[in-house]
């Protein structure tokens, strides 16, 4: 049993014609079953369009499924009347750190979910201050968000999934706008609430955050191509073309290299040239 | 340039003003605007002047923060002193081919334009020392009576939050979308009124669909957040009225008996 | 063709609270068809370095010189300018506005007052040279092709200008791996066919290592370091204390020579790191 149970999933837009009537449209997500285990770390990833965000929006009920089932902690999203139990417990990190901060100030902007949940105002206060201090921005708490830079305003967002305490949260390509020092800060996060048992799920098109994971899920034109752990993935050159991604540096060197395979990061590849003299 | 306009910012702080009660400051800054236009001569000004800058010493607040909102605005207080310089009829002091100016136009137009400074100092100074959840949540509490005939307060509060948070986005938004299309040799400044408009869609274009974008991406966060209506909300810092709020409401009645009083000065 | 720039200062917010210097004595020289890489974390100068190149902003002091002519004296028109330089900003995409493709192509150079005819002919090289099928999109709205599409169109839009210097301001944020690709392409075919002046800001080290001849780094408003790529990217030290990386590929190198002191390299892309250690094992094979 998953944390996340995803069974035939699929996501089909609508459009609106010439005439005004609703008509089929893109179908995004076709014929998805996957399931995400409580604890684990597993990238989602795949060209632009493939499909990797809009199955971001269904884990958490953002989007509803055409047909198929996504079952979340024992609750079904399509149920309205179990919606914010799903909510509470799948946050959500988004790439545009600007649009998804709702208050100015850093602190009011994390205490934003705890009060709509309800949460007694001395709680929100502890969950709040400990979430500032997980992100590293309990010094910057009073400040706007005008004033922080894009990495600082990303990890207010972060601050504010934690600080609803959910078992997992989805990263939807969290570092894609930010520059490199931003993103490094972004990744160590990530990797920290992993270590801490959250379960988080990753959509990138950067292979070396993709690589960090413990699995690696592939989208194309909405279907898993494949699902596997990382390693597995970038020792199949014709499945990473295929998908349409790119080998991380040191194992595009490892091959233009002629280097055995069984050589999976930097260090092994130093080790391995250490040892030929 | 832009970035400047310090009204709707925050200076963090934990003076004596920054701790009063959003509604306290909301309820005086109206009642400061009002008294400005109960003002009829410069000795009312006078007054007003020295309450706000010694409302401002208190609060710690560096002058400079607050006079960089005012370049922002200077171009308005400009114009409308210009307005005012030419405009009134009166005992003539100078008179060039169709320019007058006028002893009264004079006097007027310095008297608009103090006006007009100490309003704008006075409302930032309420939103410089007060969070703008504080803010609207005091105008949301402020409202709350009128729920009753149909007043949407928390709708209303919301949307100023989001207003106030997105104003510099969008400003800088802005910004970038012309300074992109001056790049791709647009011209904003010449040719008749009709030509100026049509220049003006190569922006217009871009910040609408901007400003959607933003309203979706928000949209989803905020639900992402089980945001569900102002039902059920509890709040981090719940704005309480203390003693401090007590000895303000006293100081403003005295206050505004001060400037009612200031009206039978003469000179 | 050259662009020199001379002694280059700004500040912001001159003589008010809040001034800052964002930039001091930046001088440098791009000459005939080369490519220049700027880097710099965000903040360090970058952005205002590229508006004064385009004339958008005025230096408190300094000179520019494009091919001989100094577009800072306040004698060269506006217009003038931004025919040399054309300047594209990061994530064009967000200031098509058109209800076609064809039509927001052509906005600069009507700006410029070319002839309707010459238009159209600038208007298709420029599609095609942004690697679109110009039939295909021509009346298609910009706003339903997809977000790389959408920045090729964007950046074609300058280049319809027909400028003798081309600036790109972080051209592949945020793009998955196969429309980087594709604007790195881009890039070097512009580059080549149109035989202009590139200049180019990127986080990517490994974009800047393989376009760029010549690399600039700013920070807090200066020139911290310039060079050939190799000769910048050999000061990890001084980069590092600005915060910032090297190309993967030096990484790995770099690793490879702190365990193994005998593999020498000064590799910054992958193939030219996998010959080096492809020679250094042959070596040691004997």
């Amino acid at each position: 049993m998953g944390f996340i149970e995803i069974k035939d999933l699929r996501i089909e837009f609508t459009k609106i014609d010439e005439g005004g009537n609703e008509v089929p449209g893109k179908v995004a997500l076709d014929g998805v079953t996957l399931d995400i285990e409580k604890g684990s770390f597993v990238a989602i990833a795949g060209m632009n369009g493939s499909g990797k965000s809009t199955l971001a929006k269904c884990l958490n009920g953002l989007l509803t499924p055409t047909a198929g089932t996504v079952v979340v902690d024992g609750f079904d999203t399509a149920d309205y009347e179990t919606i914010w139990d799903v909510r509470s417990r799948v946050g959500m990190v988004f790439q545009n750190p600007d649009n998804q901060l709702v208050s100015t100030i850093a602190e009011d902007d994390v205490a934003f979910g705890p009060e709509n949940l309800g949460i007694d105002p001395a709680e929100i206060r502890e969950r709040v201050d400990n979430a500032l201090i997980r992100v590293g921005m309990f010094e910057l708490k009073d400040k706007g968000a005008h004033m922080l830079s894009g990495g600082q305003k990303q990890r207010i967002a972060i601050a504010g999934a934690i600080a609803m305490m959910p078992d997992c949260i989805v990263f939807d390509e969290p570092t894609a706008m930010l520059d490199p020092k931003g993103r490094a800060g972004v990744m160590d996060i990530i990797k920290e609430l992993h270590s801490e048992g959250i379960t988080c799920i990753l959509i990138t098109h950067f292979m070396s955050e993709a690589e960090q994971a413990e699995r690696v899920i592939v989208l194309k034109n909405g279907k898993v191509l494949c699902d596997r752990t990382p390693a597995a993935l970038f020792s199949d050159k014709e499945m990473i073309e295929r998908a349409g991604l790119e080998m991380p540096p040191e194992i595009e060197l490892r091959d233009k290299a002629g280097l055995p395979e069984k050589l999976t990061t930097a260090e092994d590849i130093a080790d391995y040239i250490q040892k030929c003299r | 340039m832009i970035r400047d306009i310090t009204l709707g910012q925050y200076y963090p702080g934990d003076s004596a003003v920054h701790r009063l009660d959003a509604r306290t400051k909301i309820i005086a800054t109206l009642l400061y605007i009002i008294e400005l236009f109960v003002v009829n001569n410069f000795w009312g000004f006078l007054i007003a002047a020295a309450a706000l800058f010694a409302v401002i010493a208190v609060s710690r607040v560096p002058l400079k923060f607050i006079f960089r909102g005012l370049t922002a605005v200077f171009l308005i207080i400009a114009f409308t002193f210009v307005l005012n310089l030419f405009m009134v009829e009166g005992r003539v002091l100078w008179h060039w081919k169709f320019l007058t100016i006028t002893y009264e136009g004079v006097h007027r137009a310095f008297f608009m334009a103090v006006r007009l400074v100490l309003l704008i100092i006075g409302s930032s100074v309420m939103t410089l020392t007060t969070k703008p959840v504080e803010l609207t949540d005091g105008l949301e509490k402020l409202l709350k009576p009128f729920s009753k005939i149909g007043l949407p307060s928390h709708e209303i509060a919301l949307m100023m939050t989001i207003a106030l948070r997105f104003i510099p986005t969008l400003m800088e938004e802005t910004d970038k979308i012309i300074k992109a299309q001056q790049a791709r040799g647009a011209d904003f400044e010449s040719g008749n009124l009709l030509q100026r408009a049509k220049s003006l869609i190569p922006i217009l274009v871009p910040l609408f669909v901007s400003s959607f974008r933003i309203a979706q991406d928000l949209a989803l966060a905020m639900e992402a957040r089980c945001y569900r209506g102002g039902g059920g909300r509890t709040r981090m810092n719940e704005i309480k009225f203390r003693r401090g709020d007590a000895v303000a409401a006293v100081l403003m009645v005295l206050f505004l008996a001060v400037i009612i009083a200031s009206r039978f000065i003469t000179l | 063709m050259s662009i020199e720039v001379r002694d280059l200062n700004y500040i912001y917010n001159a003589g008010m609270p809040g001034e800052t210097v964002a930039l001091r004595d930046v001088s440098f020289d791009v000459c005939d068809g080369e490519t220049l890489g700027i880097i710099g974390h965000t903040g360090s100068g970058k952005s205002t370095l590229l508006q004064h190149l385009n004339g958008l902003i005025k230096p408190a002091s300094g000179e520019i010189i494009v091919n001989g002519q100094c577009i800072t004296d306040g004698k060269t028109k506006m217009t003038e300018v931004r025919r040399k330089v054309g300047l594209v900003f990061q994530y064009p995409e967000y200031q098509l506005f058109e209800e076609t493709v064809a039509k927001d192509v052509a906005f600069g150079p009507k700006n410029l007052g070319m002839e309707e005819e010459e238009i159209e002919e600038k208007v298709r090289n420029a599609v095609g040279l942004v690697g679109l099928d110009y039939e295909e999109i021509k009346d298609m709205s910009p706003f339903e092709l997809s977000g790389g599409m959408k920045r090729r169109v964007a950046i074609a839009g300058v280049i319809a200008m027909g400028p003798e210097i081309l600036i790109l301001d972080e051209p592949t944020a945020g793009l998955d791996p196969s429309a980087h690709r594709d604007i790195l392409a881009m890039g070097r075919r512009i580059h080549d066919e149109m035989g202009i002046i590139l200049i180019f800001v990127s986080h990517n080290m490994a974009d800047i290592a393989m376009l760029s001849d010549k690399v600039i780094v700013m920070s807090e408003g200066t020139i911290a370091l310039s060079g050939t790529p190799k000769e910048v990217f050999s000061q990890r030290e001084r980069l590092e204390v600005m915060g910032l990386a090297l190309p993967p590929a030096r990484e790995i190198t770099e690793l490879i020579k702190s365990k193994a002191p005998a593999f020498k390299s000064d590799a910054i892309t992958i193939d030219e790191a996998a010959e080096d250690i492809k020679t250094y094992l042959e070596e040691a094979r004997g």
